[in-house]
């Protein structure tokens, strides 16, 4: 587990230095995804120390956005009278996301699955 | 009646306190979710918060000092964010066949996401700074931020409503799904990452791993399309 730990944070601070080192508009945390990505094709190995502590993360993933939401409580009066209207464009956008990107997913499904 | 009082004023300023309720309380809430049968509205991070907030709120304990003790979980994001290269690893035999299907899913979500935000606020006649501040909504939270600064908007609303788009998303898309009749799990985990980032992406991992695999895909491509789509696409529409 610390071995996966001290990998997760290794590349962190790598995606956060490069992130920051060439003012690229991307978090720290993504390139640091893509860093462990090109790790992992490099070194398959990798992804049998990762696994169970992968795992556990990976599960409670909710667990590490309740800090956050509970700020969002205690910060609800900035929404202030356009509450409802704000409400209305949240839950519609998001569905109107959702449908476009699952309807325009599964059009083009078909194509490329051919080359396997 | 002394000693408690002491005992309080020197728990209530540790870190420790807040870092186990909040432990506490995401236990609590899972439990009650898999007592209820995990329905989607039981979502765990809005069932966690909804435990916490009246326990804050009844201490008056001020979010600053809460956040003292749950830095250290949120600080988990970071690495969180990282693990999700393992399930993309394990995917990448689909994801190469399924490629066209990815980029395309990605730029017409994130153009609606963001388009139907601008338009529907404009609709409600919301103030400009309040447009400026819903349009990168869909994005993860550290980017939204970013942009919202960029273009004039308030990053403090930003957080907000990222998070609310987030539960939204994360609550929604399930019953959304089974719905249309939708089964193809890496649509709909795609689906749900690009509309509502990281806590789409938490409920789609409780739900299939593969869902989880492509909402981490959505949520990372969306992050870097997001912050360059989103300033253009308000340069035009909002003139």
């Amino acid at each position: 587990m610390v071995l996966s730990l001290a990998i997760l944070l290794s590349c962190q601070l790598l995606g956060e230095g490069v992130a920051r080192g060439l003012n690229l508009p991307v978090p720290g945390p993504v390139l640091g995804m893509a860093m462990l990505l090109v790790g992992l094709r490099l070194i398959p190995q990798l992804a049998l120390v990762l696994r169970p502590t992968v795992a556990v993360v990976l599960a409670n993933l909710s667990l590490m956005f309740v800090p956050a939401g509970v700020g969002v409580v205690g910060n609800l009066s900035i929404l202030s009278s356009d509450w409802l209207a704000l409400s209305v464009v949240l839950v519609v956008s998001t569905l109107a996301a959702m449908l476009a990107t699952v309807g325009t997913f599964l059009a083009l499904r078909r194509w490329g699955q051919g080359d396997s | 009646m002394g000693d408690m009082a002491a005992l309080w004023s020197y728990l209530s300023t540790e870190p420790l306190l807040w870092l186990t309720a909040t432990l506490l309380a995401y236990l609590a809430a899972a439990q009650l979710a898999r007592a209820l049968g995990t329905p989607p509205w039981a979502n765990p991070v809005l069932m966690a918060v909804l435990i916490l907030a009246p326990v804050l709120w009844a201490t008056s304990t001020p979010y600053a000092t809460y956040f003292e003790g749950a830095q250290f979980i949120h600080f988990l994001l970071g690495p969180a964010t990282v693990a999700l290269a393992l399930p993309l690893y394990d995917n990448l035999p689909t994801i190469r066949k399924t490629v066209l299907p990815i980029v395309a899913a990605l730029l017409v979500g994130s153009v609606v996401a963001a388009v139907s935000a601008i338009g529907l606020a404009r609709a409600f006649g919301l103030a400009p700074a309040v447009i400026l501040s819903l349009a990168p909504k869909s994005t993860t939270a550290p980017v939204a931020l970013g942009i919202a600064e960029a273009i004039g908007g308030l990053p403090s609303l930003t957080a907000v409503l990222v998070i609310l788009t987030g539960i939204v998303g994360a609550v929604t898309v399930t019953p959304l799904m089974n719905a249309l009749r939708i089964t193809d799990w890496r649509a709909r985990g795609f689906a749900v990452g690009v509309a509502a980032h990281g806590i789409g992406t938490a409920r789609a991992f409780q739900v299939h791993p593969q869902a989880g695999a492509y909402a981490g895909i959505a949520l990372a491509l969306n992050a870097v399309l997001t912050s360059l789509l989103v300033p253009l696409l308000v340069r035009v529409l909002l003139p």
